[in-house]
């Protein structure tokens, strides 16, 4: 009995979605915004980019809650986590000697990708979010490999406080140059296609990187801790 | 080019129904980190690597971790 009346809720709940997804027009140009941003993002922000140019400048406050978000999760967990901790030492399995010699070799290279990813945001796709990932997913192939090492906790919470604190402090200085808001791109936007370009948005987005990749080494952190 | 969207899209059909099949639960998560690989694969195709890369470093990387994780804590098999 429940699972029919679950089979005929699913099916009207399916008809409507293809029904409304029937009426949108997709791939037509509804907003005039978009346009907007393909035609003159270029110039308006500097970044070759035309997504980060979106995602930093014009929607430059959307990221700063993103960023919260991720924050706020982080705080979430590892305030869940923190409250059963146990501190003594477990016995840890060490990994192949061919695991441990590709962790070591990789790792400075999965860094140094993420780092290019996010410095380059404002000329190349990606930027603080992916590379911050890809930080990250650098410290997660060190606990697969390498499981004597460890994050350090000090250094990756200033890290992450420092870059949150950039983000915030940069935005804020717009308030204090004439003529701008909160986020707004008030620096030189410089030559086009070059790395010294577009204003704010390449210092918002390392510190973004920077900020998002400790967070996430942090996560990965204290579940490995935990389940060990 | 639409002969190899599809072909990566039926590659991904049946990744992700492994996964929902195995009963390792490691196999399946190795599946569903398949899926967000091809995912990942067929972002980039459509010209949009912005995503393709956050769906690869996170899909495919570390939320594979976090189950990963998850199942040592847990137990590996479904009955």
């Amino acid at each position: 009995m429940r699972s029919i009346v679950s089979l005929v809720a699913l099916a009207v709940i399916g008809a409507g979605i293809a029904v409304s997804l029937d009426e949108i027009p997709f791939g037509a140009v509804k907003s005039r915004v978009g346009g907007h941003y393909v035609d003159l993002g270029r110039e308006q922000t500097g970044a070759s980019n035309i997504v980060t140019a979106v995602v930093v400048n014009y929607r430059g406050f959307d990221t700063l809650g993103e960023v919260t978000v991720l924050f706020v999760a982080a705080m979430g967990l590892g305030a869940v986590l923190a409250t059963r901790r146990n501190k003594q030492k477990p016995d840890i399995e060490s990994a192949s000697l061919v695991l441990y010699t590709g962790c070591r070799f990789l790792f400075p290279l999965i860094l140094l990708f993420g780092a290019y990813i996010f410095i380059h945001g404002h000329l190349t796709p990606g930027g603080g979010f992916q590379g911050g990932a890809v930080v990250a997913s650098a410290f997660v192939l060190v606990y697969l490999g390498c499981r004597g090492k460890k994050i350090n906790e000090t250094g990756s919470k200033l890290v992450e406080s420092a870059g949150g604190l950039i983000f915030i402090l940069v935005g804020f200085a717009g308030l204090a140059v004439g003529g701008h808001y909160f986020l707004s791109n008030y620096l030189p936007r410089g030559e086009l296609n070059t790395l010294f370009s577009a204003g704010v948005i390449p210092i918002i987005y390392i510190a973004i990187g920077l900020k998002v990749g400790s967070e996430l080494a942090g996560v990965i952190d204290r579940l490995v801790e935990e389940s060990t | 080019m639409i002969l190899v969207v599809t072909l990566f899209i039926l590659l991904m059909l049946a990744a992700a129904l492994a996964a929902l099949v195995f009963k390792d639960l490691m196999s399946a998560v190795i599946a569903a980190c398949m899926v967000s690989l091809i995912a990942s694969i067929l972002f980039y195709l459509l010209q949009a690597p912005d995503v393709a890369m956050a769906e690869a470093s996170i899909g495919a990387a570390l939320v594979t971790a976090i189950f990963i994780v998850a199942i040592r804590r847990t137990e590996r098999y479904e009955e």
